[in-house]
């Protein structure tokens, strides 16, 4: 499997990788494809995410996924977050090999169930 | 940064010797074994010596020894043209195991698609096929056994001589894919009752491209390739005898003192990772039941390709049995077929070794791995 260099500088040094203790929504997806997990926890305030976290058993594109798409949507409005799909996120990507975009789409789908996580207890 | 090389199991640095031998056949003796011309005879000569020295490392007669363009081709041939040649009387029956290449089970496949029947024996937690497994799935329509030697993945060996003896008991053929194996692991067909062996160069220093099928004299099989009747008819096509040539020399090269220090730096390596990495475990069986080259460990909670991606980093290449690394996204076959679940497949790795590695190296790997897998468990999941 082959990676741009720009992707491989991102899986050496991950950003915003970890858990927040105090996080007040967080989700865990496994892939149904290659068997890859997830999980993403949220700091939001002021429909806002303030802070965002992820950790994941997974292969080099999983972790390339989880650190750029955290990086995107950190600071931005919950409303905004809800419309990024999987083409914003393979822009980012550029040069992730094709047999890998499931790994971008576990990024994705963590984060969004995390999102209702959060909405579902706001909601209570 | 210098690159170090633990993907032998794949394939192997050309030895300089080999490409020496090799050279003259390319643009001096580049005659074809088929004319009768001086350039015809001299490359007959060549290939003819080429498969004495080949027949002799396994104990065999020169002319069951058939050329091939590999490992794939030589286990092909088998499992289809035994099949084939041996249906007739009502016998559609094949047995092989869980642990195979994917050669051999794809071809299976096929077959099982053609009307045949095929077993695939489960193996135990270190990959052992149990002779007696072997002797209760034969019936009176079974017509071959085919058990794969030197697992690729975990290094398993089996017992050839057990299994060999039940199927010569109950008159089925017997086929082993020793392409892992092939002169690290003694095997004479003298002594083991056997009827069909794969054999190959490029995992023995030798070139791409060239491989063997020992065929014992008096076994029914049709031929691979039709044509000008090559290889006594079986497999018809121009020999390639740079390739023939480098095959015998990497054949002849080959010798215990290297079988001896791969067996060394493998369980340096092997016991360097368990003692220093916590939540490892080795894959597969340990000391002499496995071969010299393979290691195959399993860094529980971190994916397997993210240890090669980190490896590669540093300019050590491994590979993996792990589902993200390959074309297909399932978890080897090998490593679910011994027990691990498909997590634990996807969280092994292999390293696999030559005579060209060194005590150096070794020690680098054991220097640079546990932060490797320390950096990785941060990230995952699993804590």
């Amino acid at each position: 499997m082959t990676y741009s260099k720009k992707l491989i500088k991102i899986f050496e040094n991950p950003k915003n990788v970890g858990e927040i203790k105090d996080a007040n929504a967080k989700a865990r997806v496994k892939s149904s494809i290659c068997g890859d997990i997830m999980d993403i926890y949220l700091k939001i305030g002021d429909n806002k995410i303030e802070d965002i976290k992820f950790q994941t058993f997974g292969c080099i594109a999983s972790i390339i996924s989880g650190s750029v798409l955290t990086e995107i949507v950190k600071g931005k409005k919950i409303n905004d977050v809800k419309k990024i799909n999987q083409k914003h996120i393979l822009r980012k990507l550029n040069g992730l090999p094709p047999i890998k975009f499931h790994c971008a789409d576990l990024a994705l789908s963590t984060l969004k169930k995390a999102i209702k996580d959060y909405e579902k207890k706001k909601g209570k | 940064m210098k690159k170090i090389y633990l993907d032998n199991a794949a394939t192997t640095a050309v030895d300089e010797s080999v490409i020496k031998a090799m050279v003259p056949y390319f643009n001096e003796k580049y005659g074809n074994a088929s004319s009768q011309h001086l350039f015809g005879q001299e490359a007959k000569r060549a290939m003819e010596e080429s498969r004495v020295i080949i027949a002799k490392a396994i104990g065999a007669r020169y002319d069951e020894i058939y050329f091939t363009s590999g490992g794939t081709e030589a286990n092909n041939w088998v499992i289809k043209e035994i099949g084939f040649a041996n249906q007739a009387n009502d016998k559609n029956h094949i047995i092989t195991t869980k642990i195979e290449h994917d050669c051999v089970l794809n071809s299976c496949n096929l077959m099982e698609k053609l009307g045949f029947n095929v077993t695939y024996l489960d193996v135990d937690k270190q990959g052992f096929v149990n002779p007696k497994d072997v002797e209760n799935a034969i019936t009176d329509k079974t017509l071959l056994v085919s058990v794969i030697h030197g697992n690729n993945e975990i290094g398993t060996i089996q017992d050839l001589q057990s299994i060999g003896r039940i199927c010569k008991e109950k008159g089925v053929y017997f086929h082993t894919d020793a392409c892992q194996s092939f002169t690290k692991v003694k095997i004479n067909v003298k002594k083991i009752p056997i009827d069909l062996i794969t054999l190959n160069a490029h995992k023995i220093h030798g070139p791409k491209g060239i491989g063997a099928l020992y065929i014992r004299k008096g076994t029914k099989i049709g031929a691979l390739l039709h044509g000008g009747g090559h290889e006594q008819g079986l497999r018809s096509g121009t020999e390639n005898i740079p390739g023939i040539i480098g095959f015998a020399r990497a054949v002849k090269i080959a010798n215990f003192r290297d079988i001896k220090k791969m067996q060394e730096l493998r369980d340096k390596l092997i016991n360097g990772i368990l003692k220093s990495i916590p939540d490892a475990k080795l894959n597969g069986p340990k000391g002499n039941k496995r071969l010299c080259n393979n290691i195959n460990i399993l860094f529980k909670g971190v994916e397997a390709e993210a240890i090669g991606g980190y490896l590669d980093a540093k300019a050590i290449c491994s590979s993996t049995g792990s589902a993200c690394s390959s074309h297909t996204l399932d978890p080897s076959h090998v490593l679910i077929a011994i027990g691990l679940s498909p997590e634990q497949a996807n969280s092994s790795i292999r390293l696999s070794l030559s005579k060209f590695n060194t005590k150096e190296e070794i020690n680098y790997i054991l220097k640079i791995l546990p932060k490797i897998i320390k950096k990785l468990r941060k990230i995952s999941v699993f804590r």
